[in-house]
């Protein structure tokens, strides 16, 4: 299904890579190929990181096995920043090279970096109850964190009010990138609001010295939201090139041979 | 374009942007209601906080520069839809659009008349709600002061919030989601220097940082403006 391909023909031949990225068909069977792929070194990798974390790892000598949420929450933390980033570079690719590939992968990345913020503020807090003593403190990650889970959810909000699909993704991506302009600035107002009122009261999460068997899972676990990550865009990105190209011929003879 | 245009055209930008912004502010004046029920809106919502707390002297100095400055930030979202809403439902934000004159610089002369019509009124009443917050002589200076410096970010942010969202028929709490998170710096350093006069420290460093705000979003938000304009009017 990915021999049909819709792209002109390109011109010179050491463009012929970057003409593909252009083209719905191919990028549908790139991902359709790619998804299981990623997802099943995901599961691996889960599997290896998840035991290495909970089963090997020795417990901490202050915070005992509660520490343990780390395997979970900082990937998350550092998957919703990067996903933000990368929904931001793809929704301003798609608006100066009006590339709707890039569109689309914006829109498939924003639910998932959603979630992965949701995630870190959820574990965040899980963690906190034992550690600090309560679910939220006010302090300067958790709150930018916190801003940055408002910006996904803005950025939902504004490209399914508007109901034309192109207009939806070009104004969501001037969005995406005042965000991204927008949130270095956001996190150091942040800190420094918190370093001013209150004094730095959380930060044992530095870790300036972590045992190897400790820091190993975490890298581990790290490599598996990435490739989750990876065949998750793939798989929404499938779902959102069927919608988009549903009336051209390649994904009609898809649904119906 | 000729020659000609291109020698007067320094001074055609100019009054491109001086008569959209007399214009504006005509309409802003003549439409009093608009004009007025921002500033009420602002000193009823600050005069319900010491109902729903107490009217603790100390715990209202400690609140009161918060309470006020989020009460800002929703006194101008208020008044922020209708920076380009009347203009596009008559058809006059397309002829904008189409002008010689660059749009962005069009939405800056919209966004000023905003700010002089919904903020400067705000930034007049703001000792009166200083005085009900029970905050000390001092504070009241800077208070207006850092409305002053930060007020403008509000408008130029909301102008990208609001091109973004002109074309949509229900938008007022969509516009409030996209807009307030990025008020965010305006609300801390704004708060923050009110905070460290009653703290008796020196508010400088947070009224530099949010006049540094408000340079940096009059050098980007006028041409995402524009961008989102455009896009709305697609």
């Amino acid at each position: 299904m990915s021999s049909n391909n819709t792209a002109p023909a390109p011109t010179g031949r050491r463009w012929v890579w970057f003409h593909r990225f252009g083209s719905p068909a191919w990028i549908y069977g790139f991902s359709t190929r790619w998804a299981p792929v990623c997802g099943w070194i995901a599961v691996v990798l889960f599997a290896a990181g998840l035991y290495l974390g909970l089963v090997v790892a020795p417990p901490d000598y202050q915070m005992g096995d509660s520490y343990r949420i780390i395997y979970i929450h900082v990937p998350s933390a550092w998957l919703s920043m990067s996903s933000y980033a990368a929904m931001a570079v793809a929704a301003g690719v798609g608006l100066v090279w009006h590339l709707k590939v890039a569109d689309l992968v914006a829109r498939s990345i924003a639910p998932l970096g959603a979630m992965f913020t949701f995630c870190a503020l959820f574990t965040g807090s899980l963690w906190g109850k034992p550690t600090w003593g309560t679910y939220w403190v006010w302090d300067a990650r958790l709150t930018s964190e916190l801003v940055l889970l408002f910006l996904f959810i803005g950025y939902m909000a504004l490209s399914a009010a508007i109901e034309d699909r192109r207009t939806a993704a070009r104004a969501s991506a001037i969005l995406a990138l005042v965000g991204v302009i927008n949130l270095p600035i956001i996190h150091f107002s942040v800190e420094w609001w918190n370093t001013l009122h209150q004094g730095s009261t959380v930060t044992q999460l530095g870790r300036p010295t972590m045992d190897t068997r400790m820091l190993v899972p975490l890298l581990v676990m790290f490599l598996a939201f990435n490739f989750y990550f990876a065949g998750a865009v793939f798989n929404r990105l499938r779902g959102e090139l069927l919608h988009h190209e549903r009336r051209t011929r390649w994904v009609q003879e898809l649904a119906h041979g | 374009m000729t020659d000609h245009d291109q020698a007067s055209s320094a001074q055609s930008l100019w009054s491109g942007f001086l008569s959209l912004l007399r214009r504006d502010l005509r309409i802003a004046l003549r439409e009093r209601n608009d004009l007025v029920q921002p500033v009420l809106f602002f000193v009823v919502v600050v005069s319900l906080f010491p109902l729903s707390v107490a009217p603790d002297r100390q715990l209202l100095q400690d609140a009161g520069p918060g309470i006020i400055w989020v009460s800002a930030l929703l006194a101008t979202l208020l008044a922020l839809d209708s920076m380009f809403r009347p203009d596009y439902e008559d058809g006059s934000l397309e002829q904008l659009a189409l002008s010689p004159q660059p749009l962005s610089l069009l939405v800056l002369a919209k966004a000023a008349a905003h700010w002089l019509a919904s903020a400067v009124p705000l930034i007049v009443v703001s000792p009166l709600l200083a005085m009900l917050m029970q905050l000390p002589g001092n504070a009241t200076g800077v208070l207006a002061l850092s409305l002053v410096l930060g007020t403008p970010a509000l408008s130029l942010i909301g102008a990208v919030g609001v091109g973004l969202t002109v074309g949509i028929r229900r938008n007022g709490v969509l516009l409030s989601l996209l807009v307030l998170p990025l008020y965010v710096p305006a609300l801390i350093f704004g708060a923050g220097a009110v905070q460290s006069v009653m703290i008796s420290q020196d508010p400088t460093p947070h009224l530099l940082l949010l006049a540094a705000f408000s340079l940096f979003t009059l050098a980007v938000c006028p041409l995402a403006a524009a961008a989102a304009i455009r896009i709305s009017l697609n």
